[in-house]
């Protein structure tokens, strides 16, 4: 509908919107993390909870204890290679639709720790990441400028067509392998449907137009 | 005290088998639990709701602290250290700068001295004003005991961002001193602090004290023994709570704390009562340090300025140092051959020693009283797992 005619609307008192609209209005709004914290970020989660930051402004205040009642997964913290299996089985247990915002350094990359042995190198090699906050610990405003951008994305989805989201086409999965502990590594060490290795062109990284260094 | 192996539930006597007792059951409780304060986890068997044995699993947490040091030079791994305990970083860096600065034989300023108790005070201030808030939350007092916590700890953490550039991990100490002096207008809004942090002491007293329901949950719940707490080695608040008269602050008088008149609050039970008397308590000592060392804080450099932090390589030889953190005694233990990085390095963490008291504890009690046990240790797995 044309912008222009809508305001005209609503200014006689008639307000006109769209089902997509009003889905995702109430899909944003009301938004329910998992009450779920690995290590440093989950005490500046708890922080953006609390009376002087006030998740709950943008109706996100109910943190859920149980997966099943939750929609968005903070992870918030340093995964381990032993925590990781349990990472997953969580994000499994969710019901659709999911997000998943990868809180601070740890939960990106592994972050300071990622030469570490038993330190996964990044969460979104198992699961599917939404919005990604730098920082160690990102500050309670940056967790809640990547909530704003979650809901930003939630705002733009589509009900219908080949661009709507994973929880609208059954064919897409919405559980992903859980890895398993072996002797060395973590079994799978990613999920290929999900995280590719980045590869650099090196022929050409860090060169200038002359080839040189 | 027990040594803990694997829980087998056959190896536990079975109560009489009458029509009260049915069979033993044997739960997981974390590490994905929100009372658990991180990623903890406990197996254990349950008879009724009485617990019959309780096996911690650690390592959910296990970020390879010490061998990462090892390779790291000793200045880098300060930011590490803010990692470990990530509720007070201050006290983290302070003993691994004491450390390293006895295996080099560094001196510290006056003024250095008195800017690292003030940080170190204002931490032990926030670590137990939100443990306090924990404790209560996990009890049932939803929400409100913990945001009047956490208002107090966000005044803290203005204050270390306004000296060091960040909330948490502030990473201020330095061999032979601190990173950088207090900015303008820091002593001010820090003695308004200071001074503000009674009322919010008094009201959290008026508040739940001689709550009936906190008294009747705490009180004979989770008890330690003087003994006990000797024997397993149980340091900090947790051990004053069973009567052991042990402050690191009194005993080695690191740093300048002879100079500060102050006293240790002792508990006489044991109980999770005590222990969470013991935190209000000591706040309340803490203030009482932190406005006499603003009152004397003398001015002159905040760094010894023989001290080399390029190319810093300490002679062979080991040290250990160790302080009064807010959790109990952390000790950080270094082994040096010489070279640009440790040899050894050891982190005697407060909360894990702390916690190897807790099947004692928990044991008779009812699975809902476990949780506050728990609290009532304040363990942060960033220092238990390392």
């Amino acid at each position: 509908m044309d912008e222009q005619l809508k305001n005209e609307l609503r200014r006689q008192g008639v307000v006109a919107t769209t089902l997509q609209e009003l889905y995702n209005w109430g899909r944003k709004s009301s938004i329910w993390p998992l009450n779920f914290g690995l290590a440093c970020c989950a005490i500046e989660m708890i922080a953006t909870t609390m009376a002087r930051y006030d998740l709950a402004r943008f109706g996100a205040e109910v943190f859920r204890p149980s997966p099943r009642q939750a929609d968005l997964m903070i992870v918030a913290g340093t995964v381990t290679k032993k925590m990781a299996p349990q990472v997953v089985r969580l994000y499994n247990q969710m019901a659709e639709p999911k997000y998943v915002i990868s809180m601070g350094a740890c939960a990106i990359s592994g972050g300071p720790f990622k030469q570490g042995y038993n330190v996964l190198k990044g969460i979104d090699r198992y699961i599917p990441v939404d919005v990604y906050i730098p920082g160690c610990p990102p500050r309670p405003e940056a967790l809640l400028d990547a909530f704003l951008m979650l809901q930003r994305k939630i705002d733009e989805q589509q009900l219908t067509g080949p661009d709507r989201p994973r929880h609208l086409q059954a064919e897409l999965p919405s559980e992903f392998t859980v890895p398993e502990c072996s002797e060395h590594d973590l079994t799978p060490t990613r999920n290929d449907a999900i995280w590719q290795v980045p590869l650099v062109n090196i022929s050409n990284a860090g060169k200038n137009e002359s080839g040189r260094d | 005290m027990s040594v803990l192996t694997e829980a087998s539930i056959d190896t536990i006597s079975k109560p009489a088998n009458d029509h009260l007792h049915g069979d033993l059951l044997e739960i997981s409780m974390g590490p994905h639990h929100p009372s658990t304060h991180g990623v903890f986890r406990m197996n254990i068997v349950l008879d009724g709701e009485r617990v019959v044995k309780l096996k911690p699993v650690f390592g959910y947490l296990h970020r390879n602290h010490e061998k990462i040091a090892e390779n790291e030079t000793y200045l880098g791994s300060m930011p590490y250290t803010d990692r470990l305990d990530y509720i007070c970083s201050i006290t983290n860096n302070w003993a691994y700068a004491l450390a390293v600065e006895q295996l080099a034989g560094i001196s510290v300023p006056e003024r250095a001295e008195y800017l690292r108790v003030i940080t170190g005070e204002l931490t032990r201030l926030q670590n137990h004003a939100g443990l306090i808030g924990f404790l209560l939350q996990d009890m049932g007092a939803s929400g409100t005991p913990l945001m009047y916590a956490f208002r107090e700890r966000e005044k803290v953490l203005d204050l270390f961002e306004a000296l060091t550039g960040a909330r948490m991990m502030c990473n201020y100490m330095r061999f032979g001193g601190c990173r950088c002096d207090l900015p303008d207008g820091w002593m001010e809004q820090a003695r308004k602090v200071v001074d503000g942090f009674p009322r919010f002491l008094d009201e959290f007293e008026r508040l739940l004290r001689t709550n009936e329901i906190l008294m009747a949950r705490t009180q004979g719940v989770g008890i330690v023994t003087r003994q006990q707490a000797i024997a397993a080695g149980i340091s900090g608040p947790m051990a004053r709570a069973s009567g052991v008269n042990y402050d690191l602050r009194k005993v080695d008088k690191y740093s300048i704390y002879d100079r500060f008149s102050f006293r240790v609050p002792l508990g006489e039970h044991g109980d999770v009562y005590d222990r969470y008397m013991m935190r209000l308590l000591e706040m309340r000592e803490s203030i009482e340090i932190l406005k006499q060392a603003m009152r004397d804080l003398p001015a002159g450099p905040i760094v010894d300025p023989n001290t080399k932090l390029r190319n810093f390589r300490p002679k062979a030889g080991e040290a250990y140092g160790r302080i009064e953190a807010p959790k109990g005694e952390l000790g950080f233990y270094l082994i040096s051959e010489g070279g640009p990085n440790p040899y050894r390095y050891r982190v005697r963490p407060p909360s894990l020693i702390n916690l190897t008291l807790l099947e004692e504890m928990c044991l008779g009690q009812n699975v809902s009283d476990i949780v506050i046990i728990l609290g009532s240790v304040d363990i942060v797995l960033g220092e238990v797992d390392r």
